[in-house]
């Protein structure tokens, strides 16, 4: 019996407490394994193991173990580098693309990596007909409205056409490592698109028996697959020949299917396996996993955040020093510590962390409570609302913090506050776009790809799909569209920096906080990094 | 008894087709949208649901859809979930990783209940007697969760590992028995109090043969019927139904699979799981009606 003792946890424990003094003062003297292997928490992926065919979480980091595309987001600060790519460069300002790879790299059977893996990959995904979920991530490119159709009356009879085409125009092979893109708009930021793993290339293989392949998946990243016992574990091993710049520092990684998140962080706990992404519910209570795991645990944000969208066309909500009042009348930290168990960050920002081009503390007082600051400041404007609500769908969890950040706003401004609830979701949304709404409305946003723009352009422009307060602001519109037309992206990231520091002035909407994910590890586990998709970075891991 | 054999294997089809259908319409029935949920944290795309719809034949009328698989099934072919996995695959590992847990648990109440069905039987009143009684009483009134969850988490057990070897059943096995090992106990004491004033035993007795012959040969063989068909039934309820034991320890059997499946409307898989049930009840049945004619010769089956 594996069973352990109470001798063993606590060994285990001081081992932890070793680690976490360890990082504080020398180095491990103890150099690293690189024959380890260790054992992540898994679930079945929901689809395929096939690039673009998947998009949750489960299955997406096995296809980050076993592929590697034209870029990556680095780990730290989600900027993109050239993985595969040796560059991706555009002489038209963002029309055409020309992408050249890396010679020299191998798929794990062997064959050699080439841009016509990534122009059928390409196509493949992007032909309708083969129902790929991540289809539409190739929007961008030109011809894509004729390899894509969609169903002319949604659930009714109709069905959607056959595509005209089945090869997307814009994409052509100049020779064995390079290959073009025309997109249907230029677009500066497409480099940073590709960082997404529905961009990764398919070998050969795949098109031979597309089923076949993702049951038993060859890729071009740092592991290959190992076996798959359906149900129990899937195991990947390093790939020697791997030509990527961060090559893997452990033999073996092996993805353990747990149906109970409750059993798999107990053997985080006693070191039967040694990561999971998610603690469960439980642990969250009081930062349980906190005092479990200490220095082996995270509470990290994800990519998406809640903001209150302000009705800019209601007289009261027009005046930025009212919005900038209500603001600060939000007791975030408080509501995150009371209403989430602290699984929200409170954000000071209008940019997500996870971002390449965020930048901490850009909202400065405007986002912190001060009460008394926030009703002289409500006081000293002109023209102010009466009662101010604070509508959602009824179809969430939302009540409660509603409640809460209305609670705050009254107690602050000696306003009256109410959250008013719409039954479902579909309902509020309609209400919110038509401008039907009288108050403020809740919104969320997750990002597409993790850039600054993406936080920026879709949220606060005018006349943007997502811009849900109708807010405009013509020297802002004029900042972003400079920052759109600049193709250098370190200079265009940091026009979008300088947009964004704007807004405090502006304050379009109210940031509130970021979804957070609370991670821990085993003991055995050295260089632990989260990436921007929340995944473990399994390249960087080292094993003692 | 080969007539009566065959009789009841033959009527155990209908029952088959007639179970397997009423699973299919019920898993067919369920609330929900089979690809809600399934592409992250956005709505799947349409083309993606088409294609998957088409493959999967959901479109089609349900009795059409049975009938597919039915005769999928009888050329051997289980078919396969949506994520291109074999259903045959996901049971040829499920199933071997349930029985083992189900072997243990029966063997730890057959073993266990009846040594302290038979202590208790043969010294009505004496201490042992009302402490086995307590210490039953206490199991019935738990749930398995509790017993489980106590277990593992205050032993700081580690799950099982995926080979589920013998060796890490043995708790999970005792915890998931633990209910019917209570029942198993009672049953052999009550019928042993009972038998043992029978007329038989009394001549046993007077014929003069040892009280070891007269306790396990007459008394003990007669009191087991009602023991077995119990141990009987549990052999498969225990296969399928040891979705909380299999859960707290991670052991990949088949009432995670089931839980699972049924979640993600995996009519496939939960179909299957269910039609081989019901093949392991109709089996067990029938053996243990055979049984109950070794164990009590005055049982004939013509």
């Amino acid at each position: 019996m594996r069973g352990i003792t109470p001798w063993k946890v606590a060994v285990g424990l001081t081992a932890v407490a070793l680690a976490a003094a360890g990082c504080t003062s020398t180095p491990e003297p103890e150099a690293p394994k690189t024959d380890g292997s260790f054992i992540i928490s898994w679930g079945e992926p929901q689809n395929p193991l096939v690039p673009a065919g998947t998009s949750e979480t489960q299955g997406g980091v096995v296809i980050d173990a076993l592929f590697t595309g034209l870029t990556n987001y680095a780990a730290a600060d989600a900027k993109t580098e050239m993985a595969n790519a040796e560059s991706i460069t555009s002489a038209d300002s963002g029309a055409t693309w020309t992408v050249k790879l890396k010679s020299g790299w191998k798929w794990h059977d062997g064959t050699p990596v080439t841009a016509k893996n990534y122009v059928d990959a390409w196509n493949y995904a992007a032909y309708s007909p083969n129902g790929l979920v991540n289809g539409t991530f190739f929007a961008d490119i030109k011809g894509y409205d004729k390899v894509a159709t969609a169903d002319p009356d949604d659930d009714g009879p109709k069905e959607a056409p056959k595509p005209a085409a089945d090869k997307l125009e814009g994409l052509a092979v100049v020779d064995d490592t390079t290959f073009t893109v025309t997109l249907g708009a230029p677009s500066n930021l497409w480099p940073i698109k590709v960082g997404y793993s529905a961009f990764m290339p398919l070998p050969e293989a795949f098109f031979k028996d597309p089923a076949a392949f993702g049951q038993k998946p060859i890729g071009n990243g740092p592991f290959k697959l190992e076996s798959w016992t359906k149900n129990v574990e899937l195991k990947v091993t390093r790939f020697d020949d791997y030509q990527g710049a961060e090559k893997p520092k452990v033999k073996d990684v092996i993805f353990r299917v747990y149906t109970d998140d409750a059993a798999a962080y107990e053997d985080v706990k006693n070191g039967t396996i040694d990561f999971q992404q998610q603690v469960p519910q439980a642990k969250l209570v009081g930062d349980l996993y906190k005092t479990d795991f200490g220095a082996a645990s995270s509470n990290k944000p994800v990519s998406s955040s809640a903001f209150l969208a302000m009705p800019t066309w209601l007289p009261g909500y027009n005046d930025p020093k009212v919005r900038q009042a209500i603001s600060m009348a939000i007791d975030r930290k408080l509501i995150v510590e009371k209403i989430f168990n602290n699984t929200r960050i409170p954000m000071n920002g209008w940019v997500n962390p996870n971002m390449a081009g965020f930048k901490d503390g850009v909202c400065g007082e405007f986002c912190t409570f001060d009460a008394a600051k926030a009703k002289a400041l409500f006081d000293s404007a002109a023209t102010k609302p009466a009662e101010i609500s604070l509508a959602y769908n009824g179809d969430g969890p939302h009540k409660a913090w509603v409640d809460a950040v209305c609670n705050s706003i009254q107690t602050s401004l000696g306003v009256p506050c109410v959250g008013k609830p719409f039954p479902t979701f579909g309902e509020f949304r309609t209400l919110v776009q038509t401008q039907k709404m009288t108050g403020m409305s809740r919104a969320g946003w997750q990002a597409d790809y993790p850039h600054i723009e993406n936080w920026l352009n879709p949220l606060v422009k005018t006349g943007a799909s997502s811009n849900d307060g109708k807010f405009s602001d013509a020297a802002l519109d004029a900042k972003l569209k400079e920052a759109d037309g600049t193709s250098d992206l370190a200079a265009a990231e940091k026009l979008y920096q300088e947009a964004e520091a704007m807004l405090p002035a502006l304050m379009p909407t109210i940031p509130m906080w970021h979804s957070s994910q609370q991670s821990v590890w085993s003991a055995k586990l050295g260089t632990v990094t989260i990436n921007t998709f929340g995944e473990l970075d399994l390249a960087t891991v080292t094993v003692k | 008894m080969g007539r009566y054999a065959l009789r009841r294997l033959l009527q155990a089809i209908p029952v088959f087709i007639g179970t397997t259908f009423l699973i299919w319409f019920l898993v067919w029935g369920l609330p929900g949208d089979p690809f809600a949920g399934r592409c992250g944290e956005r709505q799947c795309p349409e083309s993606y649901v088409k294609f998957m719809t088409d493959k999967f034949g959901l479109d089609d009328p349900l009795p059409v859809q049975y009938f597919n698989y039915l005769t999928n099934l009888l050329q051997g072919e289980f078919g396969q979930t949506f994520n291109g996995t074999e259903i045959g695959d996901l049971l040829a590992q499920a199933f071997p990783v349930s029985i083992k847990l189900a072997l243990v648990a029966v063997a730890a109440e057959a073993l266990i209940g009846i040594t302290a069905g038979v202590l208790t039987g043969l010294r009505r009143g004496s201490f042992i007697d009302n402490l086995v009684l307590v210490s039953t009483l206490v199991l019935i009134a738990m749930p398995i969760f509790v017993i489980g969850l106590v277990a593992r988490y205050s032993l700081g057990l580690a799950s099982v590992s995926p080979e589920a070897p013998w060796v890490e059943l043995i708790i999970p096995g005792l915890i998931l028995g633990s209910g019917s090992l209570a029942y198993i106990t009672r049953l052999t004491r009550v019928n042993l109090v009972e038998n043992r004033r029978a007329d038989y035993v009394r001549t046993a007795v007077a014929k003069g043969l040892a009280p070891s012959r007269v306790t396990g040969v007459h008394l003990l063989r007669n009191s087991m019927i009602p023991v077995v068909t119990w141990l009987g039934l549990d052999l498969g309820s225990l296969m399928g139904g040891a979705i909380v034991t299999e859960g707290i320890f991670n052991i990949r059997g088949i009432g995670g699979l089931l839980f699972d499946s049924i979640n993600r409307r995996q009519s496939g898989v939960v179909v299957s799981i269910v039609a081989i049930l019901v093949l392991v009840y109709l089996i067990v049945n029938l053996l243990v009606d055979l049984l109950y004619g070794v164990l009590d010769p005055r049982i004939r089956y013509e």
